[in-house]
């Protein structure tokens, strides 16, 4: 009986060797397009680059790209906006997370958390940048009766020299990230029952949380801390619609280089590129160094014995703040939807002063829609066939990832897009597949394939192993198991995680520009490209339309009343 | 002037040598249009344009519908992108096969484009209505920014720097250089121009420089480097005693013609200017201005020049890119385009060469009422050569980017 216990617990068909592929082949899916992109760049970066002449390796780029105006300014603000973005984000979650992890407060952000990380950035952004600019609604419904402004006043704020405005808006957006990662990191480590132990002990809420879930919590999140800064510094589409423009930030100012009609800046855009990459890899090394010296230093706090941590001035501010973010959120969102059925609406106006539809008759929208939704449903199929090929492979053959092999699974996370991407472009020349929507799908599944894995991993790693068990013994095959047993069971996961990875894929710009060569036109590249026709109208029908897709993906795919179902298994 | 006609001169005489089968693989026009029946056309042209976008769909439905070729319009947000991508091209070592089948370009890109070698042609010379373009009141239909086409681009519309203002805000428009700089001293903020490379900015600064210099001949000349400081002294002294009174006290500006314009519609300015004389009739109509906005040019004329398009030598489809070169010089095209309510781009082409009929599609097109005058827009100003633009721009950015 035991021998046969232990068969069962190994279940070796035919099928099951095939699975040792998946790991190895999903690697190189993403993996390949973030090397190879940054073979790309490394070359021209040290001056070799036999088309435009460069068959010499020499450091000229380099003195060159350091010579360019605003290259300092434009570095020390993507720095700024890419740490204090990431800082005042991870604070803020943490604090929501600790002072209200037991309220039904907290209970519904878990349920509805999903759907507001679909929101995509270029949309946020733009309905951001209408609230906040001197002309925007907030100066509108406050004018001319408060502030006594008739004409717009000449302030900076939006595109702000420092950035400010970028940051807080990376800040309203990346919370939800955090705090889902937070959300999913307080299961693994069974946060429930400690703090019970440490209340019992007589430690306040916030106390408890701090003292005794956060330094476990903590481990589980860094790797998402740690794309947040790397993105904050790096974001193209955001730092457009919201960032400084004379200098822009530093990724923008690459990607200009990268576009401009002077051929020789190719040398110092590679040269920017790489320094990006550079960049985030310094962040992350300055993030870890301040995470061990704050360690060091916490240590003494961690264990002197005091129950209480300001409790209810954290509880309060970080309640006022999640609410102010969520009040700006949905704002923005309302911005986007007025705009789009806006015919005019001047200054001080609080509300459009004539509605129409119009706007949308002329925007031509079916090819956008139809490749945008294409690549996004098969980018998330194969995203999810390679996960769970992934995922049933560590079952079988009993492989468990190491941590060293999680940091590569965020590698296309933590590398910037502008690094890596531009590279790209010559190899798809190469391969003969530039501007197909081949080379877009093999971008974007570079970012949908690690948040398909960090959103099924979890759910597939803790499913009670004793169910597949059972239907073993009764004589199931593991084809059998998995289809009839595990599938079903896991459905609400595959179906939570396919809408992640559609949204991921939905909000791509870069990863649908560069490798589209600007044939491939997305419901994103319009948004970006109605922005250049600085016609709000028209921005609000593509923002609204960027959001409204994964959206309503999400609301179909985690709100559906899905319930597993087991079939009986005929005698 | 008198160097713009040498130049052209100079130009006629290089033309007429240039050998007539230099296009030797499609000589014949009846068998192009045969060939490019079925073709596919990617024409690479802005697309941050709601109302070109709308012309360049016309013009896709009308070539499928006479040539039975099918146009692609790829959205750019600038042309020097698809330039960059056909350098990666060239660098991948491709011949043929390419992505790209016409540009729309001009200037300091059709420059480069030529003088990588990354042009097909010439082609004027086969396409059948380049005969009706005004080669001889248009000089700026051989001479992109003084550079010789030499047919390897084909007129496609003219351009002009025409400003506009609300005539409720300003009661006198100031009509030169100088006494636009005095009224931004005197309304502090509500003026300001897009940061260059934009090409709207760069032609701001280029109409100063034209405006500042007291010999005008050295601007047609490329730069000259030991000269440069002294020649664009004049220029930069205006601009530092502009800066201080823009928008955001000259320390940001708006990135693009289209934030500027934004910028007016949101009321955060009171005085913008545009390439296209049609430009702020276009944006009332579209009530993106207020019905009070007033167009107006300077009195000493204000930069113009033409937009052309080209054919990449890797073009995959080079006979259905000529065939709508050639449908775009068409009357209906080019009356459709000078159409405010379409485009409002001034025409390439001679109302002397074309038929009573014709020459009424011209003549029964609307004017917008916040467009200027006819006499006004013949106040034009040549471009200077395109290493001006390259290289005001540069120093722009070195001054004023820190």
């Amino acid at each position: 009986m035991a021998e046969a216990i232990r068969q069962v617990r190994v279940p070796r068909g035919a099928g099951v060797g095939v699975l040792a592929v998946f790991p190895p082949l999903t690697l190189f899916l993403f993996l390949m397009p973030v090397l190879a992109g940054l073979g790309g760049v490394v070359l021209p970066a040290f001056g070799y680059f036999p088309p435009l002449g460069g068959d010499v390796f020499s450091l000229a780029p380099w003195r060159q790209m350091m010579a360019e105006p605003g290259v300092g300014t434009a570095i020390t603000v993507s720095l700024t906006t890419g740490f204090g973005a990431t800082l005042l984000t991870l604070v803020l979650a943490l604090a929501v997370a600790a002072a209200w992890h037991d309220t039904k407060i907290f209970a519904a952000l878990r349920r509805h958390l999903a759907p507001l990380l679909a929101v995509p950035h270029a949309a946020f952004a733009i309905g951001f940048a209408f609230l906040a600019a001197p002309s925007g609604w907030m100066a509108r419904l406050l004018s001319p009766w408060l502030t006594g402004w008739r004409r717009p006043p000449d302030i900076a704020s939006v595109q702000d020299e420092h950035g400010l405005a970028l940051l807080i808006a990376l800040v309203c957006k990346e919370i939800f990230f955090l705090l889902l990662m937070i959300l999913a990191a307080l299961g693994q480590v069974n946060a429930d029952k400690l703090i019970a132990a440490a209340r019992g002990l007589g430690y306040g809420p916030v106390a408890a949380w701090c003292k005794v879930v956060l330094p476990l919590v903590y481990r589980q999140i860094r790797l998402p801390v740690y794309a947040v800064l790397a993105y904050g510094l790096s974001v193209v589409d955001m730092a457009i619609i919201l960032g400084p423009t004379t200098p822009p930030t530093f990724a923008v100012m690459v990607l200009n280089w990268f576009q401009a009609p002077e051929l020789g800046l190719r040398f110092q855009a590679a040269v920017g590129a790489l320094l990006l990459l550079l960049m985030a890899i310094g962040a992350i090394a300055v993030w870890r160094c301040g995470e061990i010296a704050l360690a060091y230093t916490a240590r003494g706090v961690l264990s002197n014995g005091v129950r209480r941590f300001a409790d209810r001035t954290v509880t309060w501010m970080s309640g006022a703040l999640l609410g102010l973010i969520f009040l700006i959120t949905a704002a923005s969102i309302l911005a986007l939807v007025v705009w789009s059925f806006t015919d005019v609406w001047r200054f001080p106006a609080a509300v459009p002063q004539e509605f129409a539809v119009s706007a949308w008759r002329g925007v031509m929208l079916a090819d956008p829609l139809a490749v945008t939704a294409g690549v996004g449903i098969v980018v998330t199929v194969i995203a999810l066939l390679a996960v769970t090929g992934c995922l049933e492979n560590e079952l079988h053959n009993g492989v468990s990832p190491t941590q060293r092999s999680l940091v590569l699974l965020y590698l296309p996370l933590l590398v910037p897009q502008v690094s890596f991407l531009s590279g790209l472009q010559i190899l798809f020349v190469v391969l003969n597949i530039d501007g197909t929507l081949l080379a877009v799908m093999l971008c974007h599944l570079a970012f949908v394939l690690p948040y398909v894995f960090l959103v099924l991993a979890d759910p597939y790693r803790t499913l009670d192993p004793r169910y597949a068990r059972t239907a073993a013994t009764l004589g199931a095959s593991p084809w059998r198991i998995f289809r009839e047993v595990r599938l079903p069971l896991l459905m609400k996961a595959i179906l939570a995680a396919a809408a992640v990875g559609f949204a991921v894929s939905v909000g791509q710009y870069l990863a649908t520009l560069l490798p589209g060569a600007g044939r491939v036109t997305s419901v994103t590249t319009d948004v970006m490209n109605a922005l250049l026709n600085g016609d709000r109208r028209i921005v609000g029908i593509y923002g609204l339309i960027q959001m409204a897709l994964p959206v309503t993906v999400f609301m179909l795919a985690v709100l559906a009343p899905y319930r597993p179902t087991l079939r009986t298994v005929p005698s | 002037m008198r160097t713009v006609l040498a130049r052209f001169f100079i130009f006629v005489l290089f033309a007429a040598v240039l050998p007539r089968d230099a296009l030797a693989v499609s000589s014949e026009w009846p068998s192009i249009v045969a060939r490019a029946r079925g073709q596919d056309v990617h024409w690479h042209a802005y697309g941050g344009d709601e109302k070109v976008n709308r012309y360049i769909q016309w013009v896709a439905d009308e070539v499928k519908r006479r040539y039975g070729l099918t146009l692609h319009h790829v959205k750019v947000g600038n042309i020097a992108e698809t330039v960059t991508q056909l350098v990666a091209e060239k660098a991948a070592g491709r011949t043929e096969g390419g992505r790209v089948d016409l540009m729309w370009l001009n200037g300091q890109n059709f420059a480069a484009m030529k003088e990588n070698n990354l042009l097909f042609g010439p082609i004027t010379h086969v396409l059948p209505r380049f005969a009706l373009v005004d080669t001889v009141h248009k000089p700026t239909t051989l001479l992109d920014f003084t550079v010789p086409t030499l047919g390897l681009e084909s007129p496609w519309g003219m351009a002009q720097l025409v400003f506009f203002a609300d005539s409720d805000a300003v009661r006198r428009p100031p009509r030169t250089i100088a006494a636009l700089r005095e009224w931004t001293i005197a309304n502090p903020g509500r003026f300001t121009y897009p940061a260059p490379p934009d090409f709207t900015g760069q032609t701001f600064l280029k109409q100063v420089f034209l405006e500042t210099l007291d010999n005008r001949d050295v601007a047609y000349r490329p730069v000259r480097e030991d000269d440069f400081q002294r020649v664009t002294a004049p220029l930069w002294r205006f601009i530092e005693g502009l800066h201080p009174h823009l928008w955001r006290k000259g320390a940001s500006f708006p990135p693009s013609y289209a934030a500027m314009r934004q910028l007016m519609t949101d009321g955060e300015i009171d005085i913008a200017f545009a390439f296209n004389p049609a430009e702020a009739s276009n944006a009332v109509a579209q009530k993106l201005l207020p019905s009070s906005v007033r167009s107006f040019v300077l009195e000493a004329g204000t930069i113009g020049n033409t937009h052309f398009v080209a054919i990449p030598q890797t073009a995959s489809s080079k006979d259905g890119a000529m065939v709508v070169a050639d449908f775009l010089l068409s009357p209906e095209a080019q009356s459709r385009k000078a159409n405010p309510e379409h485009w409002g781009d001034p025409t390439v082409l001679s109302l002397d060469k074309l038929s009573d009929a014709e020459r009424q599609l011209f003549e029964d097109l609307p004017r917008g009422r916040a467009m200027p005058s006819a006499a006004d827009l013949q106040l034009s100003l040549s471009e200077p050569h395109p290493t001006w633009t390259t290289r005001i721009a540069q120093e722009w950015r070195k001054r004023y980017v820190k």
